[in-house]
């Protein structure tokens, strides 16, 4: 018997809530799962902790009011080095912040995908990233070193958002592109992961478009598989397309601008997906 | 010579005797740098092409590598970064996170990204095409990339920092900023005046060498035929 864990955005949203903490998957303003970070935005969902290698996904999130607390390395949309909405969000102090070295995200996730309370690592030793996040500890070497370590906290996560190239209906992921980027340790860091993916294939099929290396998301890391065309759009989201730059220059105008951002809302984040990709498609 | 060539060749000279490790360079000049490097003087050293890949001279694709080998490689320690900085001081401290207080700064940043990994595990050297005092700080206001003042482990070197004005390192006693070279034309009052915190002047203050006709054929014809990277100097 095959397992079907299809479902829609709305379904997925609706097992989160408000006050969890949620890691987004992709990196920077690639890959991102932005159909699910659209539909989040729908729901009154709110108070929400995010990890994430940020991209997009962070300033829409702010800008739309629904993070308390932002946990990253970087939040950055790639052609535009600086993400406009998240740096509004810091300047007025509207969000409160764990600012990690990039390795330190990434161990801290596999602290959790592991069950581990902690990572040692170099990594954060001699910067302010220890002095700003004063929840840090370090841990000595048992051994004759005794070298001093940051022990990097586990960040558990309440649920993942992953988007990939093609799945089947019982939550195998594919990823195409040449980056997996760190999705498998979000679902893995994760109670709970909602996959959505450009085409759901028959499982028999998954092989046609990629080799093996690239079915890279197991069934049992995934709770619900959505398929979601242009899922991650404005994102890139190579090879099936990517980033729509004019459309990521004009959302990143927005910051600046209250009336744009007003009319972006109204015409892309008020509506559903249907009607978002059917905006994109006719702008 | 022009300033570009000099920068160029000061960012080369960077990755002498680095062999085959992976050599990051961010930003245009040290881009050229690196790959004038690995024409000339330093074959063995390998380079992203900014996507996940590492490429060849010819861009031929040699290895495979995704950010999380990146991390792999950083922690590994065969890797030498030249990174920019919004902020450097005396001791090697270099800031991408923000400017003005953390917890709600005046100019939100990149973030500390890879820097204080990076500097912790691996060579790290530095390029600012602006040599200026808002740059060359007192102190600066978030430490991402970790000076010699600070506890940072058993494989930390900051090996040099190139400017637009001249070379920088840190082998004095007690690891303050020196000046290694001065660019053709640089005169070290210019420096002075361009540096918020004192330089150890050294006696003998040596010109940044210059380019072979190799060199600057391999400049402007092959890796900065459009002057790209030249345009960013200032």
């Amino acid at each position: 018997m095959t397992l079907d864990k299809r479902m829609t955005l709305d379904d997925a949203v609706a097992q989160l809530s408000s006050g969890m903490t949620i890691g987004i998957g992709g990196w920077g303003s690639r890959r991102k799962p932005m159909a699910l970070v659209r539909a989040l935005i729908r729901s009154d969902i709110t108070d929400l902790t995010v990890v994430s290698y940020g991209g997009p996904d962070v300033g829409l999130l702010c800008a739309t009011e629904r993070v308390r607390k932002v946990i990253y390395g970087f939040v950055s949309l790639d052609s535009i080095p600086l993400e406009p909405h998240f740096r509004r969000a810091r300047q007025t102090g509207s969000v409160q912040v764990e600012e990690y070295d990039e390795g330190m995200l990434w161990l801290g996730l596999e602290a959790a995908a592991r069950r581990l309370p902690f990572l040692p690592t170099r990594a954060g030793l001699g910067s302010d990233v220890l002095t700003y996040n004063p929840h840090l500890k370090t841990v000595c070497s048992p051994y004759e070193d005794g070298e001093e370590l940051v022990a990097m906290p586990a960040l558990r996560l309440d649920a993942a958002l992953i988007h990939v190239h093609r799945a089947d209906q019982a939550g195998n992921g594919q990823i195409l592109g040449i980056d997996p980027y760190f999705d498998d340790l979000y679902c893995r860091a994760a109670d709970r992961t909602f996959m959505t993916c450009e085409r759901i294939v028959p499982t028999s099929a998954l092989l046609a478009e990629g080799p093996i290396q690239s079915l890279v998301i197991q069934r049992m890391m995934v709770h619900g598989v959505i398929e979601t065309p242009g899922g991650a759009h404005f994102t890139e989201c190579l090879p099936d397309y990517g980033r729509d730059e004019a459309f990521q220059k004009a959302y990143a105008k927005t910051a600046k601008d209250p009336a744009s951002w007003k009319a972006f809302k109204s015409t892309y984040l008020d509506v559903d997906e249907a009607a978002y990709q059917a905006a994109v498609e006719a702008k | 010579m022009s300033r570009f060539e000099a920068c160029v060749i000061a960012c080369a000279e960077a990755f002498r005797g680095d062999g085959e490790i992976l050599a990051s360079p961010m930003g245009p000049v040290p881009a050229v740098a690196a790959k004038l490097a690995r024409r000339t003087f330093e074959p063995g050293l390998m380079l992203s092409d900014g996507v996940a890949s590492l490429v060849d001279d010819d861009g031929a694709i040699e290895g495979w590598m995704p950010y999380r080998r990146v991390f792999d490689v950083v922690w590994w320690g065969r890797r030498h970064v030249m990174m920019g900085a919004t902020q450097i001081d005396r001791f090697g401290n270099q800031n991408i996170s923000c400017l003005g207080d953390f917890h709600r700064p005046k100019v939100q940043l990149l973030g500390a990204r890879g820097a204080p990994g990076n500097t912790v595990h691996h060579v790290t050297s530095y390029w600012v095409p602006r040599h200026s005092t808002r740059v060359f700080v007192p102190a600066v206001d978030m430490v991402s990339g970790v000076g010699y003042d600070k506890d940072h482990g058993p494989f930390h070197e900051i090996r040099v920092v190139v400017t637009n004005l001249g070379v920088f390192d840190f082998d004095t006693p007690d690891h303050r900023m020196a000046i290694r070279s001065l660019h053709p034309g640089v005169s070290v009052d210019e420096v002075v005046q361009s540096t918020g915190f004192e330089l150890h002047i050294p006696s003998n203050l040596p010109t940044t060498r210059a380019a072979t006709e190799t060199e600057q054929a391999l400049i402007h014809e092959v890796l900065d035929p459009h002057g790209r990277a030249a345009a960013t100097v200032a």
